[in-house]
């Protein structure tokens, strides 16, 4: 039975070749392994092996011919009685027409789950955002011994920010791991353990070092369920401080929210205060997706009101409305939030009433809410401790623009960090980073006051 | 998996996580050639006739998969990158021989076609994944470089060089934390040897007494680089010195002396010995991927590689030679070109996948 040997595609994007050379003429006996042609790409010279045996029937595509597209039949074997039949099929046909391809669209999102309600009589005590998030953490351990911490400085240091304060005195040292200073590798072996079936919290001593690791948190973790059809399960938890700290200079003072939140198989969040803290990590911690959980160092001292429940789980993507207003929308989140509250203040004094809306979660973004509270107020800013280019704060503003057009009575404006890499000196850093006074002028100008 | 309420007690006396005791015994007993020795002891596995032969069955199962899949891929129904292990098959059928199925992991980088088979997977499921079918093993969203088998524990299939060794590392910390008695064996190749994480990762695997088997498959080529000229030190089974990893360098083209090797290997890990670190002298015949015009080496070489130390060829001379017969082996190479070419045809007519799963499997959970 004869054999056809077709122009072979000899690289992703090839759709033809120059037949420059045969090596083999009529009558020659090939085998598995023989060079039969060398064919000209449009990058290299490759040789064209055979993987079948038999003998040259007729070379139909003389040497020398340019331009023969891939897929033309170019020479034919007599094959042997064991060998297979080539496949003589050609490259498939798309099934299934462009115009149509187009026409499906993303599911819908669902609506999602306002926030437990905090039974009547339950007793609220003042704990710091550091307190919150270890107290998250210890919790979540005694429930699930699937969960362990691991980081630098975490165990008995007791926390380079003390966030992981006591743990190893309750958990020991196999739950509580110190890890040498080589952020890529524990990451990667933080998400390793995670697709074997553990549940790892994986403390970065701030996200700027993350940044050694963002192959593991992006490439293995992030993807790995969709590459692998829906196999591969990644519950991981990356946390730590993100963003600016005080006069630590540029390259420990950037907020990842914004590259984290671009990325689709993660779940970023970023809370403002403890009660948010200690609900979303709880959650970040149960979720059978890898999240990436931002914690501000500033904030970590601050005190908030924290209801004592025996079990404060909060819902993953959706927003928090902190204080109600008629006039405008103040979106924010992280340490932005404490800014918007103090501008939202000031502004009261002035007539102006502000809401204010804690993202808390930015990916995925909890998009109704922030139309929702435009639709009630037409005017919207949104304060961002990070850079203004490729932010949460351009996000927001395209969604407004996409999907809250009718609403506006304003256009959109975004109060973030200045566009340089954050300075050193006290006044240069100062007028760097976002402030109260800031987010209260942009809202004077978009109620045209 | 079912929480064990009883993890929370382990070991909380001590500060640091692994007992001091290594660093103690180590002027008394670094042996870092012990492993070597042990080998060389015993360099080839003696097999029963019936465990050669499957072997030859697996690795002729690999050969014609990987030749099937270059035809498939020359006439356009693979696409991207495609890379072949062909010539390398005695490495991964050796080595995973000496593993328990389903119980030890397995992860790799993206040259992984030969792992799967060697572990059993369905040849269908990978081809059609090659194909980017729905039938395929990660649902044609995975492609070449990214398929895996929770259930046969085999855990990819990563793209980006060296990513698989510290996730290895992982996946032997989740066999000690749960002290189930697997091992993890990590597999990469001499290109991914100079990469940053792998020291990293070496680093803790041994300070943490992980139970990981790091398998340097070196074919001689990262890409188009020769190991000499691109790696300072080519002895690759040296590299865990720093780490106090003891190394051993085995021949890849004989299936027995892989098989050996990986016996010495296991028992020093299921000991609870800690991490090995073991270079595989392999070759791979085909490009580094499809699009590889071979420039890089002369034709001399590959030809003198097959000819001369091919790992099937080899186990085929030694079945004639322990008189099996000319038609057992023939009714074999039948059986596994029918096998490939259901396999082919599986995977070109079932129906690539539906539209809507462009927006599955992104987030396991709804938010």
């Amino acid at each position: 039975m004869a054999i056809e040997l077709k122009m072979p595609a000899l690289s992703p994007t090839m759709e033809e070749g120059t037949l420059a050379k045969w090596l083999v003429k009529a009558g020659d006996t090939v085998k598995s392994g023989d060079i039969l042609a060398e064919i000209e790409t449009d990058k290299a010279t490759m040789e064209f092996e055979s993987i079948d045996e038999g003998v040259i029937g007729a070379i139909l595509i003389p040497e020398g011919t340019e331009g023969v597209k891939v897929g033309t039949v170019i020479a034919t074997i007599g094959g042997e009685g064991v060998a297979a039949p080539a496949a003589a099929v050609a490259a498939p046909k798309a099934e299934v027409p462009a115009a149509s391809q187009a026409a499906v669209a993303a599911p819908a999102p669902k609506p999602r789950a306002a926030d437990p309600a905090v039974p009547a009589g339950t007793n609220m005590k003042t704990s710091t955002v550091r307190e919150a998030l270890r107290d998250a953490m210890a919790e979540e351990m005694r429930r699930d011994s699937r969960v362990f911490v691991m980081g630098e400085e975490v165990a008995q240091y007791q926390g380079a920010y003390k966030v992981t304060q006591g743990l190893l005195d309750e958990f020991g040292p196999k739950r509580v791991i110190d890890t040498p200073i080589t952020e890529y590798g524990f990451a990667g072996i933080g998400v390793g353990a995670a697709m074997g079936g553990l549940r790892p919290i994986v403390e970065f001593m701030t996200f700027n070092f993350a940044m050694q690791a963002i192959d593991h948190v992006i490439n293995s973790a992030a993807k790995t369920n969709y590459m692998s059809g829906g196999q591969m399960r990644c519950p991981i938890v990356f946390r730590g401080p993100n963003a600016a700290a005080s006069r630590v200079g540029a390259q420990h003072s950037q907020n990842y929210g914004p590259w984290y939140a671009s990325v689709p198989g993660l779940i970023v969040i970023a809370p403002y205060d403890a009660a948010d803290a200690k609900g979303l990590l709880k959650a970040a911690i149960r979720s059978d997706d890898p999240v990436v959980f931002l914690e501000n160092e500033l904030v970590y001292g601050r005190n908030f009101e924290l209801p004592e429940l025996d079990d404060h789980v909060l819902p993953i993507g959706k927003a928090r409305i902190m204080r109600e207003g008629s006039d405008v929308t103040i979106v924010s989140y992280s340490i932005g939030v404490g800014l918007a509250l103090e501008a939202a203040e000031t502004l009261a004094g002035e007539g102006i009433e502000a809401e204010v809306l804690d993202l808390r979660t930015l990916r995925p973004l909890d998009r109704q809410a922030v139309l929702d509270s435009l639709a009630k107020t037409n005017r919207l800013v949104i304060a961002e401790e990070g850079w203004p280019v490729c932010s949460i704060a351009s996000e927001v503003m395209a969604l407004c623009m996409e999907d809250g057009f009718d609403h506006l009575d304003a256009p959109v404006l975004r109060v973030c960090d200045e566009d340089v890499p954050l300075p050193y000196a006290a006044n240069l850093e100062k007028v760097a980073i976002i402030d109260a006074a800031r987010i209260a002028a942009a809202v004077r100008k978009v109620c045209y006051r | 998996m079912v929480p064990n309420p009883g993890d929370t007690t382990l070991a909380k006396s001590g500060l640091t996580r692994k007992a001091p005791a290594k660093v103690a015994a180590e002027q008394e007993t670094f042996a870092l050639r012990s492993l070597q020795e042990a080998h060389e002891a015993q360099p080839r596995y003696s097999a029963s006739d019936e465990e050669l032969l499957h072997f030859y069955e697996q690795m002729l199962l690999i050969r014609r998969f990987e030749e099937k899949a270059g035809q498939l891929y020359g006439l356009g129904l693979i696409g991207g990158f495609c890379h072949l292990y062909i010539g390398q098959e005695a490495v991964a059928v050796g080595l995973q021989s000496a593993l328990k199925a389903g119980h030890d992991s397995v992860i790799t980088g993206y040259r992984d076609h030969g792992h799967m088979l060697a572990y059993g997977i369905d040849p269908k499921v990978i081809m059609a994944e090659l194909t980017g079918r729905a039938a395929g093993i990660s649902k044609g969203k995975g492609g070449s470089m990214h398929m895996f088998s929770t259930e046969h524990k085999f855990y990819g299939g990563h793209g980006i060089v060296g990513a698989q060794v510290p996730l290895g590392a992982g996946l032997a910390f989740g066999h000690q934390y749960r002290e189930d008695g697997g091992l993890c064996m990590a597999y990469f190749g001499d290109g991914a040897a100079n990469q940053g994480q792998v020291y990293e990762a070496f680093n803790m695997a041994a300070l943490w007494n992980l139970p990981v088997i790091f398998v340097v498959e070196n074919n001689g080529y990262a890409m188009g680089t020769a190991v000499t000229r691109g790696s300072a030190e080519t002895h690759f089974h040296r590299r865990g010195t720093a780490f106090r990893i003891p190394g051993m360098s085995v021949n890849g083209m004989d299936v027995l002396e892989v098989r050996s090797a990986a016996e010495v290997a296991v028992a020093h890990v299921r000991a609870g010995k800690g991490p090995v670190l073991m270079e595989l002298q392999t070759y791979r015949y085909r490009g580094h991927s499809m699009s590889d015009p071979a420039k890089y080496r002369t034709r001399e070489e590959v030809q003198e590689m097959r000819e001369n130390r091919d790992p099937i060829d080899g186990a085929k001379a030694e079945l004639l030679k322990r008189g099996v017969t000319e038609d057992r082996l023939k009714e074999i190479e039948k059986q596994i070109r029918s096998i490939v070419n259901e396999a082919a045809d599986f995977a070109e007519n079932s129906p690539e996948p539906e539209l809507s799963e462009l927006y599955t499997d992104i987030l396991v959970e709804s938010y």
